[in-house]
Order: structure tokens, then sequence, then C-alpha cells
């Protein structure tokens, strides 16, 4: 289509952050990295040379430092969008996230919100091992006061970059290094898609299904929903129809959407690249179950990541990691009983 | 830099009702904790960390300070919170727990904001110095008038945090004071055996910032280096560390008890007790009558009488508002 106008993720988000500092002064942006680089992943591109170095800041290496700087910031009515290069390094600055900026509001009875983006990349698949390649998604929607949200194409990413700026709360804003349209890290096709020229939100706590089947349905996130659109496409071929959810987000999560589209196929597959036990894909499982038990027609599957941290070599990482052909062995199985016709 | 006789008695007035809250505080905390010290009873449950002696400290350093202006302190915070205007009677409530508490009584003695004044603290060491630098980022980036103070303990200045803080806060240039109470007990251990300097202010060298010590808790000295330093922030030269020697009367939290102070050391310090100093101070110098500070301590009595009346007389929380305000 000749009006398609197709970006990238790390466009889209790039885009979106230059809206809302267009639109509104409180927002500026800080992080390593991501002024004249314009992000490691692209993400910040072009804003520097727009906005300036008062609003667009490189910081020195010290998260516990700036992601609480962002937290004062915020309660002082700024709209601060900060960025933790790689998720794997939360550990030198969790305090700040999970002590400070989820809890804030909630120990201060609501009298002082705090509205920041905290944007950080996830993901392996590039071997760079098992500190620059976790989701640990889940350990952040396990912790209340934050909203998480990870998208899995472009116009998902702007879309949730702007409702992330103007929400009067802390967001954490996860984007999938293998989606991020950076040519080094390779590119998933599928994340490229068509974004509007003008700004629109999506709204934070709403999935959504991109392909909608009858047999199975398979849940997931970022990645994982590229898996299992390809996933669904090997199945159509064996005569079996899934549905794809993609919950864009996890805090809030959207369970109606989950429950909805389970009552309809029976059948409940979870793909999930952050690790196997205690996490997102347990969540969703639990979220059928509790509730809907008699519509399941087979136990539910999970395909996550084993619990073991990522390793290096390529053999080992790649068989580790969720991917199509996992999820496609899976629906055969739990849709062994007879499918529709 | 001298004080007003208005500032003094501000000052004054402000300690007195400082130390006579933590008296109230620390005789209420007891109800109910007796003969069997247990700290989920009584009217005030919980950890409870008194700040009689670091008076001079509060007073010193918000005396230059307006509402606008914003302070983070520790879990150690109701001298800082009083001295910085925080309003008592919801402080009090907030304490107790009750539903007229500044947070509804979900943040309790550690977790006191108040936006009315730009307050709030924290119970982790070393947590408000990052806030404390956004705050005073935001105001920088906005052109907007306001230094924020981010009051520390000694031992905080061996967390990461310290060095990141003041490194950002320097290289910036931000309208930012770092304030380090020395009271010498990191809980049981003391600075000499925690950290590898005599005096913290000396960091400030790696950071090409000021660094002032004052010692001798002395209300008057702390207001004049702290004036200076805030004064500096103001017409953007960015910022100031100064560490204060003070004086903890009291345990680490209440219940403490106080196995690892040498023989006699409280003794001292209770001969150095800032509030009769202060006294004798304003008296000797000849600006304040007898009569005038007994009226100074008068109405500091009755703004911590009512605030504890109100506190007790509140309604608890409702128990399922505990599911609200995680979110805006």
């Amino acid at each position: 289509m000749d009006n398609e106008r197709k970006l990238t993720i790390a466009r889209a988000m790039a885009e979106a952050t230059a809206q809302e500092m267009r639109n509104d002064p409180r927002v500026f942006v800080m992080g390593e990295d991501i002024g004249e680089l314009g992000g490691v992943f692209g993400n910040t591109r072009g804003l520097l040379e727009e906005f300036g170095k008062t609003r667009v800041r490189d910081t020195p290496i010290s998260e516990t430092g700036f992601i609480g700087a962002a937290v004062g910031a915020a309660q002082d009515g700024m709209r601060p969008v900060v960025e933790l290069m790689f998720v794997d390094f939360f550990g030198v600055c969790f305090d700040a996230i999970y002590n400070l900026m989820a809890k804030n509001t909630y120990f201060s009875g609501g009298n002082f919100n705090v509205p920041m983006v905290l944007m950080t990349s996830t993901g392996g698949g590039y071997s760079d091992a098992g500190q620059h390649s976790q989701c640990l998604y889940g350990s952040f929607a396990h912790l209340p006061g934050m909203k998480v949200v990870s998208p899995s194409n472009a116009y998902d990413a702007k879309g949730l970059m702007t409702a992330a700026i103007r929400d009067p709360n802390p967001v954490i804003y996860m984007y999938h290094k293998g989606l991020q349209g950076m040519g080094w890290l390779g590119t998933e096709a599928g994340a490229i898609t068509h974004v509007p020229e003008e700004a629109y939100e999506v709204e934070i706590g709403k999935a959504a299904i991109p392909r909608e089947g009858s047999d199975v349905t398979i849940v997931s996130i970022a990645q994982g929903v590229h898996h299992g659109l390809k996933a669904a496409k090997t199945l159509e071929e064996q005569g079996i129809s899934a549905e794809v959810v993609d919950l864009r987000s996890l805090v809030p999560l959207d369970r109606e959407t989950i429950r909805a589209s389970v009552a309809k196929t029976g059948r409940l597959i979870v793909v999930d690249e952050d690790y196997h036990s205690f996490g997102v894909s347990g969540e969703i499982i639990a979220t059928v179950t509790e509730t809907n038990m008699a519509d399941l027609k087979a136990p539910p599957k999970r395909i996550a990541y084993p619990d073991v941290p990522i390793p290096f070599a390529r053999v080992m990482e790649q068989h580790c990691l969720p991917n199509a052909d996992k999820i496609v062995a899976a629906a055969r199985e739990v849709c062994k009983a007879p499918v529709s016709a | 830099m001298q004080p007003s006789k208005q500032t003094l008695a501000w000052m004054y007035e402000m300690m007195v009702t400082s130390r006579r809250f933590e008296n109230a505080i620390e005789k209420i905390y007891m109800e109910g904790k007796t003969p069997v010290f247990n700290m989920a009873n009584g009217p005030i449950p919980g950890e409870m960390h008194l700040s009689d002696g670091q008076e001079p400290v509060a007073v010193g350093v918000c005396a230059h300070l307006n509402p606008e202006d914003i302070v983070t302190a520790t879990h150690r915070p109701h001298h800082q919170a009083i001295a910085k205007g925080v309003n008592l009677k919801k402080m009090a409530a907030e304490i107790f727990g009750k539903s007229t508490g500044l947070s509804g009584g979900r943040g309790g003695h550690m977790h006191i904001f108040d936006p009315d004044v730009n307050f709030a603290c924290s119970g982790i060491i070393g947590q408000g110095m990052g806030p404390a630098a956004g705050a005073a980022l935001s105001r920088k980036i906005q052109g907007k008038p306001g230094v924020a103070v981010s009051f520390i303990g000694e031992g905080a200045a061996n967390q990461g945090a310290f060095h990141e803080t003041l490194n950002l806060a320097a290289v910036w240039k931000l309208p930012m004071v770092l304030v380090v109470e020395d009271n010498a007990w990191g809980i049981s251990v003391s600075k000499e055996a925690s950290t590898a300097i005599a005096r913290n202010a000396d960091r400030a060298a790696a950071y090409g910032i000021p660094g002032h010590y004052v010692s001798g808790n002395d209300p008057l000295k702390i207001y004049e280096v702290a004036g200076e330093a805030i004064a500096r922030a103001r017409a953007g030269d960015g910022p100031t560390l100064i560490e204060i020697e003070t004086y903890r009367l009291a345990g680490h939290f209440m219940g403490d008890a106080e196995g690892y102070r040498p023989e006699g050391e409280k003794d001292a310090l209770f001969e150095k007790d800032p509030i009769p100093a202060m006294r004798e101070t304003l008296l000797d110098g000849g600006s304040f009558t007898a009569d005038e500070l007994d009226t100074l301590e008068t109405k500091a009595q009755k703004a911590v009488d009512d605030a504890i009346s109100f506190a007790r007389e509140s309604a608890d929380p409702q128990p399922e508002d505990a599911l609200t305000a995680v979110f805006a």
C-alpha cells in the first residue's frame, strides 16, 4: 500500500517521545547514551537534535542516582522518560524502582504521583549470555505499583509509549531487542508495521488478538507473539486453528480477553521468554483455571525459558528459547482430542 | 550570617516542639508494650526512631527553606518534618496509623509525605538522595525557584547512592544540598569502625564541590553554614555537602538496649543536650527573656498536645482501604 508508513519499533518509540515532548514541556529524557548516540537500541534517535541537552540528558553510569532522580522529578511535576539500558542491570538500581517509584504513590496516600516511564531492553537470542539477554517481565509485574507493557510491533510501540508518557503512574516499558529493528540485532519483519504519523494511544491493559482461531489459544507478549503467529500458520496447514493473544501489557493484565479466548477454543498455551517458574506463564494459566476450569478441554501448557541462567553458546541458548516449532508440538499435543473440522 | 530574633524564636520553638513531640511519642509507644516488649502492640506499633538531640540540624537548615523547597529525610524524620512545616496533626495521625494521617495510615512513621511543604522521607539508608537530586533537576529544567535538601545519616555516606548522587548533582550543577547528620552510630556500629575517613565532608573534594564539617551540634553554626550552601544553590552555583556533628540521645529505635555505647557516653551527651544549651545561649545573649522563651515552650507544648489528641481521637482506616491508592 502506498499510504503505508512502515516503521521499526525503535523509530516508533522515538516518534512518540518526540511528539509528547513537543506537546508537553514537562517531558524529558535521560539515560545512558540516549543523547548523541540516540540510544544503544535506537529508541531516542533524533531527540537531542530537536530538543537539546536540557531535555535530552546523557547520564553518568549511575542507575541508582538517575532513576532515583527521575522519581524526585516526577513527584515534582515533571514527566521523565528514563532508560535502563538492559533490564538485566536492574540489580544495581532496583531499590529506586520498586521501593520508591512503585511505592511512593501508595505511601503518600495518593498525595504524590510518580508519572514516569522507565524504558528498558529485554530478550536474547543473539548470544549475549545471561547478563544481557533476560526478559524479567515477571519480576516487575509481580511487584505492585508499576504498570508493565511490552509491544510486539511498531504500531503498538508508538501507541503504548504515548499512553505511558501520559499516564499519571510509573510505567515500565520493556522493548524486546529482537524486535527493535536494529540491523545488527537481526530484524523480526513482523514487528515493522504501519504507524500513523499523528499521536495516538494504545490503551495500557488491553490485549490484542492479531490472529483469530477456534482450536487453541496461544497467549504471549513481545517476541513470543511472533513465534505464536508463525506457529499458527504452520498449524493451519495441519488443520488446527490457533488464536493468538498479544497481551501488550502485563500490568494491568487483560484477564477478560484471555478467558474469552479460552472459552472459545478450550485450549491454552502460554509462550513466555521469561523464566518458567513463579512467573507470567503461571499467572496466565491461573487466570483461566481459577475461574474457567470447565472451559478447558486439555491441561494448559507453557513454553517458557527453563530455570537456568541464559547461556552464551548458540546451540545452548536456542535450545532453551521458545520458538514456533515448540509451540506447534505443544498445540498438536493439546489438540490430540478431536479438533473442530 | 546571623539569624534575626524572629528566626531565633522560630528555631527554639521548633526544637522544643520536636523534643516534646518525641517525648509524647516515646511515652505512648510504650503503652501496651509492658511488661513484655512486643513491637506489634500498642497504639503506635512498628519500629520507632526518635530524633532527640538532633534538633539543631533540622532547625539550622530548615530556617533557610520555604514551603516550595524540597526536603527528603530519613527513617528518623520527625525533627526534620517539624522544621520543614509538615502538618503536625496529620503527621501524628499517620504515626498512629489513623485514617486522618497524611497518607491515611499507609505509611507510618518512616513514610511521611506532605505535598504542601514538599516533604518526603523513606525507610532505607541513602534512599532520599536520588529523589532530591531529581527534584532539584526539575526546578533547574523548569527555571522554577527551589532548592532540594537531602538529609542522610553518616552511615549512608557509605552507600553507593551517596557517590552516584553527589557526582550527578555536581556534574549537572543542581540546586541541592546534602546534609549528613553525623550522630556517630549506624545502629550499633560506630562511625570510626565503618568509615575510612574521619569526616565525610572531605569526600566533597571527590566531586569538586564545597564540603563543610560543623562540630558541636550548634544550631547557630549550622544556621550559618547551611545558609551559605542554600544561597549558593539558589544562585545556581551547584550542590554543597555539609556534615554536622549531632547527638542521638535515644537508641537507634525504641527497644534498643544500647549495650554498644561506651560507659558514660550517654550521660556526657545529655550534658550537652542542645535544647537547654540553646535556651542558655538565647538568655545569655540578652536577646530573649525567660518569659519569652517560656511562652515559646508553652506554644510548642500546645501544638504537640493538639496533634496527639487529634491522632488519638481519629478513627482507624477502613481495613479494605489497604487496597486503594496503589495507582493514581
